[in-house]
């Protein structure tokens, strides 16, 4: 077997495993705890939000704020823009109980909040 | 000021770290300046258009835009690396000989510097949209704008030591054991990219096998303290990792490595890699 037919095999390969794992993906999905956040003025809104454990997360976050933020979460390891007055859906994978905090990188110091996970 | 030089220098440090490794790896090719200059003005430019566009990239792929976007560049960069290792592999003994001021060697030459002018427009790219996000939030918001712009250009600046010091660290090894050194650092750097890749698709819910968490090693070296992102760049450290971003980190090494046993060895001498 030459290299190149070596090539167009493994690369089958990798697409057919690669859309079996986005068929699994979107089946495991559905149930996910989806929670509603804003956030304005350096405010995230509700400051503290709750999830069941071992449970995926979809946080739904709307910034109704004029400027562009960062949702970032160095224990939930996301990290998103969300362009100024723009939706974002953010995924967090399911966790054990705890308190994880979360903040806007732009302003780490006062825009803070928190995802208590029971 | 402070506070703006933090989250700028946060952001450039890793594409600083990036630039001075492929300055490193490119110090003996001719024209490396041209191409990898082109390489961070094509990033900066790319990052003002990302940033311009971000609303309408989040919106992409059922709001997944931006992690379906930042895991495809970072493939792109992957593959990039991994050519020019095993490209490398083949030719570097004609670059680093007296072939070096031939015309053909040039010609070659640039197909490589072409993958790492890639790589460093990416890394660039990737950092820069937050970086100009941020300040042009500050410039909107006109609040005591120019401290932050001065804290912003004093970040950028502490970026460009990063590089630099990357750079003269780097040189300092002798040349027949740069090319070991930078080949394993590449691998790594790879390695590591394809792991975050894995990360992104993991967020946005494109891959969701082997999503357990192996270890957490964040009592030990958090990956978002300094030390943590420096070895996270450049090793792709990270403190909670999956089972997947593990499977796919191991699996570029093998496959780098596998490559460059396949293409590297020219049928004269012995592999250029094992110098």
């Amino acid at each position: 077997m030459s290299i190149s037919q070596m090539f167009s095999k493994v690369t089958s390969l990798a697409v057919v495993a690669l859309l079996s794992v986005v068929a699994i993906g979107a089946a495991l999905a559905q149930n996910a705890t989806e929670i509603q956040l804003s956030y304005k003025d350096k405010k995230f809104d509700p400051a503290e939000i709750s999830a069941p454990a071992n449970t995926p997360i979809v946080i739904k976050l709307k910034n109704n704020d004029g400027k562009a933020m960062e949702f970032e979460s160095k224990t939930l390891k996301v990290e998103k823009i969300i362009a100024a007055g723009a939706d974002a859906t953010i995924n967090v994978r399911a966790q054990k109980p705890g308190r994880y905090e979360f903040f806007d990188e732009y302003n780490e110091k006062t825009a803070r909040g928190a995802l208590v996970v029971k | 000021m402070v506070a703006s030089l933090i989250i700028v220098f946060r952001e450039v440090f890793e594409a600083g770290l990036i630039v001075g490794i492929v300055l490193a790896v490119t110090r003996t090719v001719a024209q490396r300046n041209l191409w990898i200059g082109g390489g961070v003005l094509v990033g900066v430019l790319a990052a003002c258009v990302v940033a311009a566009f971000a609303g309408a990239l989040s919106n992409l792929f059922a709001g997944m835009g931006q992690e379906v976007f930042n895991a495809f560049i970072l493939i792109i960069a992957v593959v990039m690396l991994t050519w020019h290792n095993v490209w490398m592999a083949r030719h570097g003994k004609e670059l680093a000989g007296e072939l070096r001021a031939a015309g053909q060697a040039v010609v070659e030459g640039s197909k490589s510097l072409f993958a790492l002018a890639v790589v460093v427009g990416v890394a660039v790219l990737r950092e820069g949209s937050e970086v100009v996000l941020f300040l042009y939030g500050v410039i909107a918001g006109g609040d005591s704008g120019l401290g932050v712009a001065i804290g912003g250009f004093l970040g950028l600046l502490l970026g460009v030591m990063v590089c630099l010091l990357t750079y003269l660290g780097l040189v300092r090894i002798p040349t027949h054991a740069l090319f070991a050194t930078t080949t394993v650092l590449i691998a790594l750097l790879a390695a590591g990219m394809a792991a975050q890749a894995a990360a992104f698709l993991e967020r946005a819910n494109w891959v969701t096998a082997l999503d357990n968490v192996v270890w957490d090693s964040g009592w030990l070296l958090s990956d978002s303290s300094l030390l943590g992102k420096a070895l996270h760049t450049l090793i792709g450290y990270t403190d909670q990792p999956t089972a997947m971003q593990l499977t796919v980190y191991l699996a570029i090494l093998l496959i780098t490595f596998v490559l460059m046993r396949l293409y590297g060895a020219p049928a004269q001498v012995t592999a250029p890699a094992r110098r």
